[in-house]
């Protein structure tokens, strides 16, 4: 056999390959992407919260995209310890001006960073909270102080819509 | 699959294969001899593993989405159409593929009619295939139902009250296979596990139907027992395996002509309102693939001898490699029982299309005719036939008609002389 007609026989199974493997892959993808969110859970990627009810020292959580969202409004005190912490101390060096942005209201992920559960508030060595699955330390700024966790609590994308609501996401 | 001796050239697939034998398998399969002169109606075997599979796959994502609940059922099925991602293509591909798989499986066993497949020795991948078959239509109807649609409602209602024409303890039968007084909440959660389970009794009964089909080899055009290897047979790969999958591939066209450009024509526009147990539709019909046994029960003026009918038309061929004896298995060398088998199919599709038609007027005259006629096909037309028919010539091997029976000049010459 001639070596031209090798070639062509060559270019004939790639190009096959090839085309079966971009059908295989656009008959694959549709049987994956469904498992992903879908329209109706994308819906409720915002939510909006009334916080006009909360006092000083008070939290409340509210569901968001089926997790606990923390929305604590500070005492100075609370605030002044959570600003007054050496960076070099931190395990996720985070400045608590920028964790929040109204230093009076803390908004965050009421998820710990370690395996998920939810942390309770008012309690632990720092004053702020505490997970009682793994025991992981949160402070006043909801940053992870000690135990297992990696990081700080996470905090959500949100904006003040005026004085008395926040929407989160 | 003791006809082989196989050793796997890598120490690990030899140290592997001597402890579960997969590898041989394996070999067995590609280096199955299949007869030479197959021809695309062969190919529909391996379309109808296609289709299980597509069912098996779509129907695990479906009901990671679907809820079996009377109240929810319905509203779960617009959720999969509206807000799972590519859910409207899942579903189609899942409500299309119900019917692709029938006309697959319609050609399947039409084919094995006309080239006496079901004869000696293959009686018994016959018989698991009208299992599957049966099984099939079990999986399709309980199908059906899952959307809780008005057709859904109504063909559960239908359906389940054959059971009725059972005497003595029918309605007993109809309440226990409800699980109360009507179609309801019970019915259709105990619908949704036997359809989930029925698919998986189906694969196992294929893995049989493939397995019987091995010990004896394909059947062929010419329906002559072959040498296995021999001048008459190829590999099953490369040469069946190409051959299945271009088939395959202008199959997916047909159905992805469905799938894409009419996904409900098959349907009933019924079956987009909600299941409503105080109203039933006016005309309510199956899905196409269960219309010609519909034609017959609805032929038959008596409830329990109408349901019997229905229930016989398929029992009929089960036992069907009995009814027709005939030694000669194609109808190339059988000239009338080819006529027959021609009005056969005629007359399954008459049934089809009046099973589809009110049951009055000349609709009913001709269901009742048909249905006659289908019975004698199988219970007079076919013992006689195996009797009496004048069988044409059968060659001796598929290079015969080619090669003036190369294969073996001898056997050719003590046949001409005979002549």
């Amino acid at each position: 056999m001639s070596e031209k007609k090798v070639k062509r026989r060559e270019f004939i199974f790639t190009a096959t390959y090839a085309v079966g493997a971009v059908g295989v892959g656009a008959t694959i993808w549709p049987l994956i992407d469904q498992m992903n969110p879908d329209a109706s859970v994308k819906a409720l990627a915002s939510t909006e919260v009334d916080i006009s009810n909360v006092e000083r020292g008070q939290s409340i959580t509210v569901l968001w995209r089926g997790k606990p969202v923390f929305i604590r409004r500070r005492t100075e005190e609370e605030i002044a310890k959570a600003k007054e912490v050496d960076l070099k101390e931190l395990k996720h060096p985070e400045r608590d001006e920028d964790r929040a942005k109204n230093p009076e209201w803390l908004v965050m992920l009421g998820v710990c960073t370690h395996l998920g559960c939810v942390p309770l508030g008012d309690t632990g060595e720092y004053g702020g909270w505490f997970c009682p699955c793994h025991g992981s330390h949160y402070d006043t700024s909801g940053r992870i102080r000690k135990g297992p966790a990696p990081t700080n609590m996470e905090v959500p994308k949100y904006e003040f819509v005026n004085n008395n609501i926040i929407k989160i996401g | 699959m003791s006809d082989h001796e196989y050793t796997p050239n890598s120490k690990f697939g030899k140290w592997f294969n001597d402890r579960l034998p997969l590898l041989t398998l394996g070999k067995h399969l590609t280096d199955y001899p299949t007869p030479k002169n197959l021809n695309y109606w062969w190919t529909f075997g391996g379309i109808l593993t296609f289709c299980l599979i597509t069912q098996i796959v779509t129907g695990l994502i479906l009901a990671m989405h679907y809820v079996a609940h009377a109240d929810l059922a319905f509203g779960s099925v617009e959720h999969i159409m509206r807000n799972v991602n590519y859910g409207w293509l899942i579903r189609y591909v899942h409500a299309n593929g119900a019917s692709m798989f029938f006309l697959a499986v319609y050609i399947h066993i039409f084919r094995s009619l006309y080239y006496g497949s079901y004869k000696s020795p293959r009686e018994i991948i016959w018989i698991l295939g009208m299992i599957i078959y049966i099984l099939m239509m079990a999986a399709a109807f309980m199908g059906y139902v899952l959307p809780w649609g008005q057709m859904s409602f109504w063909g559960a209602t239908v359906i389940t009250n054959l059971f009725s024409a059972i005497p003595l303890v029918g309605e007993s039968i109809v309440t226990w296979l409800w699980g109360g007084y009507s179609v309801d909440n019970p019915t259709l959660t105990r619908f949704f596990s036997l359809h989930y389970l029925i698919p998986f009794l189906i694969l196992g009964l294929v893995v049989l139907h493939i397995w019987a089909l091995h010990v004896p080899g394909n059947n062929n055009p010419i329906g002559i027992d072959l040498k296995k290897p021999s001048k008459d047979t190829v590999p099953f790969h490369p040469y069946i395996v190409i051959k299945d999958l271009f088939a395959l591939l202008i199959f997916l066209i047909v159905f992805a002509f469905f799938v894409f450009y009419s996904p409900n024509i098959l349907g009933h526009a019924d079956n987009y309102i909600e299941a409503n147990p105080m109203v039933t539709p006016a005309h309510i019909v199956p899905e196409w693939y269960l219309l010609p046994f519909y034609a017959i029960l609805r032929s038959v003026p008596d409830k329990l001898l109408g349901v019997i009918a229905m229930f016989g038309a398929l029992f009929i061929l089960v036992i069907l490699p009995w009814l027709d004896t005939a030694k000669t298995r194609s109808a190339i060398f059988r000239p009338l029982y080819k006529q027959f088998y021609w009005f056969l199919v005629a007359d399954v599709l008459i049934l089809g299309y009046v099973g589809a038609m009110p049951a009055e007027g000349i609709y009913l005259l001709v269901a009742r005719v048909a249905t006659a006629y289908y019975f004698a096909h199988f219970l007079i037309i076919l013992p006689i036939l195996s009797r009496k028919e004048k069988v044409l010539d059968v060659p001796l091997s598929i290079t015969e008609p080619v090669l003036g029976g190369s294969v073996s000049p001898s056997v050719v010459r003590q046949r001409k002389d005979k002549l």
